[in-house]
């Protein structure tokens, strides 16, 4: 995604653009790993990283036992070969040393966001927008973290926001505490991979009662040629405690795939929330199919605590291939696990996405709504499991899949996985699957909206359900971005 | 106004139009009646350029300008309304966003400056009262939920807020209860009765003529104007039928 703060001019401007704006490659001096993947890669990672031994073990464990997985090939995916050796799994801005202050950071990185509108200076973010509620941010380029804003303010409320290797310096036992918790690290291929060599990303704690002061949000960056990114995140708000959080991301347009392998672990603990926000708009390859990122995710959310809460909202539109599942596992009683999402596919992309909520808990309840958008030659898929175990007393779920298709080369598939093991449990699944009617798109350009606009329109209504999820400025950015997407979609 | 020549139109491969000519002034109001099927509503369609409806001949201009070249947004910011004879629902898009983006994107295309948020809101305010309907509505999803009714009266606060120079009107006058009837019979008239505007209206029934009085009645029959008149015509259509006053 672009910026949540930016002038409607700017948007105005992205969306007269070429299709993928974000598609810019920055010139910077960098710093590489060795290329391919080797104990020698995951151990130059931790040394870069300044790493205790603990986590280095962590990691040589997690790398030792991926040689000995396979790639999944369940997903309705088709998945070129990846060779791993083929990439690099580090790549960070060259720096003379620790930046003291934002000042120090290269002028070329912060034009990079200044370019993509992402507010990494504070005072701005209070200067451009009076009144607009104030976001914090963790700029992920690449490999490591180059700046994360409002920490001080953060810190005086007791909130911990950090990129995770300094997380992992400054906060080990909190960190060690709850990392791989969520997700195992023997959990899948991926995920495994990234425990293995996972460069950056956000650590969040929001303590007792505390309900954080502003969002939270990080922002990934890809730049470098030929390198992953293995982001990982991990939030935990402690008993009480509230947290809105929201992830963007983009990279710059090039004919090689690239991988980006996340892990995001949440934790809320007992009458806590979270809320997570995605607006993922990784390049997707150009109109032939050619290059993007595939986006292979795994994202869960333990909701330990009585009353405790997750909710999922994520904008998907980017990215050559989607494989991504965020989850809820239910243990508390009266949990509640939400997972709303928009997947838009266009031209050759592919997406296999949906979400797991695993009910353990008494009362405990999920809602799903999932909307699907496939035009061009793209391939959308809903995959979602509901589990209901033998001791979720009363746990209810609300699912909602709905498909809409633009043209007729494009495909929409739901695949719901229902288990139920507790005869007091309820299911509720409904699903649609629609056209963009001619009817629709004439009506609207009969009132004088050219074709994109007029299919921008349909596809944000058929998506508001999900898009009135999100932050105010983070859902004016979406419905943007759906239109954009989905250029070349009509004519 | 509206000028169409030897019009000829397929939808499907099938000949519809077939050598239509009318010529409508700036001022005037016309209506068209015609048995079913017999095109009426394929040369709203034609005219307002609608995918599948296939100009094979002829021709039509608004104000000079070639109708049948432009796109269909075009020929809305061109000064062309139709109002529908089956509205279109659009879930999840309400009749203020759906409308302000629609009135600024005329705008833009004619080079004039986009309404605020609020501006907006008052000229929906004032069309929607105009039109006696709830402002609460215009709030609702397009057309989703709508009664019959209630569709033909929003597609009139649509032609308010857009504020047209030719508007074609297919069977507005269908599914309104009396009261409402003469409401949008007098809508239509403030918001038409110009001398720079020019009213096309279809219809089955001298009914919505009582409100909206036309200057010339034209029988279309099998894709072509077959009789012109004035008034007295549609009442004659009321007392006889097609058949006779074809005939005769
Ligand atoms: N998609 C289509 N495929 C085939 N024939 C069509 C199609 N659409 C319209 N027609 C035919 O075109 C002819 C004219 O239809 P049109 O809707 O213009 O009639 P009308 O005069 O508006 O009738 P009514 O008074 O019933 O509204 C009809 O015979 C109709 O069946
Ligand atoms: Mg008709």
């Amino acid at each position: 995604m672009s910026a949540p703060l930016k002038n409607a001019d700017a948007l105005e401007a992205v969306r007269k653009a070429s299709d993928y704006e974000w598609g810019f490659v920055s010139d910077i001096e960098q710093e590489f790993a060795p290329k391919g993947l080797s104990e020698e890669t995951v151990r130059f990672i931790s040394a870069k990283k300044n790493e205790p031994s603990w986590m280095l073990d962590w990691r040589l464990k997690a790398y030792r036992h991926w040689l000995t997985m396979e790639a999944p090939d369940w997903a309705k995916l088709d998945v070129p070969p990846i060779d791993y050796q083929d990439a690099y799994y580090y790549a960070a801005p060259k720096k003379k040393e620790e930046l003291g202050s934002l000042d120090d950071l290269d002028p070329e990185i912060r034009r990079t966001y200044e370019k993509l509108g992402i507010p990494i200076e504070e005072q701005k973010v209070l200067a451009n927008v009076a009144g607009a509620p104030r976001v914090a941010v963790d700029a992920v380029f690449d490999s490591v973290s180059v700046a994360t804003t409002f920490r001080k303010e953060l810190e005086e409320a007791g909130v911990i926001f950090r990129s995770i290797s300094e997380a992992i310096r400054e906060f080990p036992d909190l960190v060690k505490k709850w990392l791989g918790r969520v997700v195992p690290m023997h959990d899948n291929y991926f995920a495994t991979l990234n425990c293995a060599v996972f460069s950056d990303g956000t650590f969040v704690y929001v303590p007792e009662g505390v309900r954080c002061p502003m969002e939270l949000s990080t922002y990934f960056r890809i730049n470098a040629e030929n390198t992953g990114q293995f982001e990982r995140t991990l939030i935990v708000a402690d008993k009480g405690a509230y947290v809105s959080y929201l992830e963007g991301c983009t990279a710059p347009q090039r004919d090689e795939n690239q991988l980006h392998a996340a892990v995001v672990e949440l934790v809320a603990l007992d009458d806590a929330e979270i809320k997570y926000s995605t607006v993922q708009n990784w390049y997707p390859g150009d109109a032939e199919g050619k290059g993007g990122i595939y986006n292979f995710v795994t994202k869960r959310a333990l909701c330990q605590g009585r009353n405790s809460k997750v909710s999922w909202t994520q904008v998907e539109t980017g990215s050559a291939i989607t494989w991504k599942y965020p989850s809820c596992v239910l243990n508390g009683e009266n949990s509640v696990g939400e997972f709303y999402s928009v997947a838009v596919t266009n031209n050759f992309q592919q997406a296999d996405t949906g979400t797991k909520m695993i009910h353990n808990g008494k009362n405990s309840r999920s809602t799903i709504v999932s909307k699907g958008i496939s035009a061009g030659r793209s391939n959308g898929t809903y995959r979602g499991l509901v589990r209901m175990a033998a001791n979720a007393e009363n746990a209810r779920n609300f699912t909602q899949c709905d498909s809409l298709l633009l043209g007729n080369r494009c495909g929409a598939h739901t695949v719901p996985y229902i288990e139920v093991r507790n005869p007091s449990a309820i299911v509720e699944h409904e699903a649609t699957t629609s056209k963009i009617s001619d009817d629709q798109l004439f009506y609207a350009m009969q009132r004088g909206l050219d074709a994109e606009s007029a299919v921008s329109l349909i596809v944000n209504g058929f998506a508001k359900e999900v898009l009135q999820q999100l932050p105010m400025e983070f859902a004016v950015e979406a419905q943007k971005l759906l239109g954009i997407s989905l250029e070349g979609s009509v004519g | 106004m509206l000028k169409i020549e030897n019009l000829h139109a397929t939808v499907a491969d099938k000949p519809i139009l077939k050598g239509l000519s009318l010529t409508i002034n700036a001022g005037e109001i016309h209506a068209i009646m015609g048995p079913n099927g017999a095109g009426k509503s394929t040369l709203a369609y034609t005219l307002g350029g609608r995918p599948g409806y296939e100009p094979t001949g002829g021709g039509a201009t608004l104000l000079g300008q070639d109708l049948l070249a432009m796109e269909p947004h075009e020929r809305a910011a061109a000064g062309l309304f139709l109002g529908f004879q089956y509205p279109v629902e659009i879930p999840g898009v309400s009749n203020v966003q759906f409308l302000r983006e629609a009135l600024n994107s005329q705008r833009r295309a004619r080079g004039e400056e986009p309404l605020s948020a609020a501006e907006f809101l008052r000229l929906a305010r004032e069309k929607a009262k105009l039109l006696g309907m709830d402002m609460e509505m215009l709030k609702r999803p397009v057309n989703v939920g709508f009664s019959g009714g209630e569709k033909k009266r929003a597609e009139m606060v649509h032609m308010g807020i857009l504020d047209p120079t030719l508007a074609i009107l297919d069977e507005t006058d269908s599914g309104l209860d009396i009261d409402a009837l003469k409401t949008v019979g007098g809508g239509i008239n403030a918001i038409m009765r110009a001398p720079d505007k020019a009213v096309l209206l279809i219809t089955h029934y001298q009914r919505l003529l009582d409100y909206v009085k036309p200057d010339f009645v034209h029988i279309l029959a099998d894709g072509r104007i077959v009789r012109s008149g004035g008034p007295e015509l549609a009442l004659a259509l009321e007392r006889e039928g097609y058949a006779e006053v074809i005939a005769a």
